[in-house]
């Protein structure tokens, strides 16, 4: 299945995030891997967006869209760090 | 594979930190009407959009195109942006797979005087910006920048190569460009012109199937060695942007680990595909 990178979730986050949260660091729950989102793995079917750490390939977080309404789970992820500007 | 103060130690030292990526404006949806269409390539076209309420963009950023159908069905792509700067102006350049859904309509249906949806400007971590004052620097106080395309993925790298002559930054710039045919080559005499005009940007290119008349090498894809040949050597430390289809992408930041790079210094753009 073709995959493409964190970056490319720029575009379905803007809608959710106040800031662009692609670069922010996220550590993996699976490895511990501390990493910035555009650098972790986008894998997209008509369900959802699954995206996996680029370390060990554990799922970090997933999105669904449906209508009006979206499902962000970030069930991977064990932190994020956000820089205060 | 690292902890969150090395990650900070590296992008304090990178020569794109993280400081500029967060000066990005923001992203909204926006009505683009098509200004100019015309034929980059064989299977591909490019797109010049004058968009309504664009706040400008950083070269290496792309956009979001939403088509909706009567029935209210919608695809939304990603395409990256071959132009930077202030101007409500963007420049698209899109490559036709026959069995897609988004890209042969607009490579072969999109007119002059049409309206697309478009969202951006997005991402902030593919994305190279000048910086005057790196310029000035002592030539060994600066990391260069490789860039390494395979096709299309030359987008958002001719948007780098194109803001780092504008800004007459001094910084080295190589792209390393792989195409299957001369007729291939995107963006062909404004690179050529930009690698004639400054001696800060060198381009290689490579073809994978057919070669110019009197070209040295035999058309073929690139191999560690060509690529270890035509990149800036890891002992350089530089910045590496790789863009193309998620194989080419694959395959060549591999080969960049193996030859001494260091994974954080690479960035990726992978456009799909195996
Ligand atoms: C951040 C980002 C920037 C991008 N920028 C550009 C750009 O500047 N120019 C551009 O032409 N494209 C770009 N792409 C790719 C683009 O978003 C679409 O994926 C592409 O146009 C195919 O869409 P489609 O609807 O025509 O094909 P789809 O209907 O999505 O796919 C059709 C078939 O083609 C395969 N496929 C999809 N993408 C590729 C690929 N790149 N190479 C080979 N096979 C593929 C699929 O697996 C599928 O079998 C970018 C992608 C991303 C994530
Ligand atoms: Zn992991």
């Amino acid at each position: 299945m073709q995959h493409f990178d964190g970056n490319s979730l720029a575009g379905p986050l803007a809608d959710f995030f106040a800031f662009d949260i692609t670069t922010t660091n996220a550590r993996c729950n699976g490895c511990g891997n501390v990493s910035e989102l555009a650098r972790a793995m986008v894998y997209r079917s008509d369900a959802g967006t699954v995206v996996r750490c680029d370390s060990c390939d554990h799922v970090l977080a997933t999105l669904v869209e449906a209508g009006d309404r979206a499902w962000i789970g970030f069930s991977g992820v064990s932190a994020i760090e956000v820089r205060r500007s | 594979m690292s902890d969150a103060s090395s990650l900070a130690t590296d992008a304090s030292e990178a020569a794109t930190p993280a400081a500029p990526v967060r000066t990005v404006p923001r992203a909204g949806w926006h009505t683009a009407t098509v200004v100019a269409v015309h034929r980059e390539t064989p299977t591909a076209s490019r797109l010049e959009l004058d968009v309504d309420g664009w706040p400008g963009n950083a070269a290496g950023q792309h956009l979001d195109v939403r088509l909706t159908a009567p029935d209210g069905y919608t695809a939304t792509r990603s395409y990256s942006i071959a132009s930077s700067g202030p101007s409500s102006r963007v420049v698209l350049a899109v490559d036709k797979l026959p069995d897609g859904e988004v890209s042969p309509f607009l490579v072969d249906e999109v007119r002059t005087g049409d309206l697309l949806e478009v969202h951006g400007p997005l991402g902030a971590f593919f994305v190279w910006e000048p910086d005057g004052r790196r310029s000035l620097s002592p030539a060994g106080r600066v990391r260069p920048v490789q860039l390494v395309a395979g096709g299309s993925g030359v987008v958002p790298l001719f948007a780098m190569a194109q803001a780092h002559a504008a800004a007459d930054d001094l910084t080295p710039f190589r792209m390393l460009y792989s195409v299957r045919t001369p007729d291939d080559v995107y963006f062909a005499d404004e690179l050529m012109a930009l690698a004639a005009a400054s001696d800060a940007f060198r381009l290689d290119l490579v073809y994978t199937r057919r070669t110019p008349d009197g070209w040295p090498t035999p058309p073929g894809r690139i191999m560690r060695e060509a690529l270890a040949a035509a990149v800036i050597p890891a002992a350089d430390r530089p910045l590496v942007y790789v863009c193309g289809s998620t194989g080419f992408v694959e395959q060549v930041a591999s080969w960049l680990i193996e030859l001494g790079h260091d994974a954080q210094s690479i960035r990726t753009e992978r456009f799909g595909g195996t």
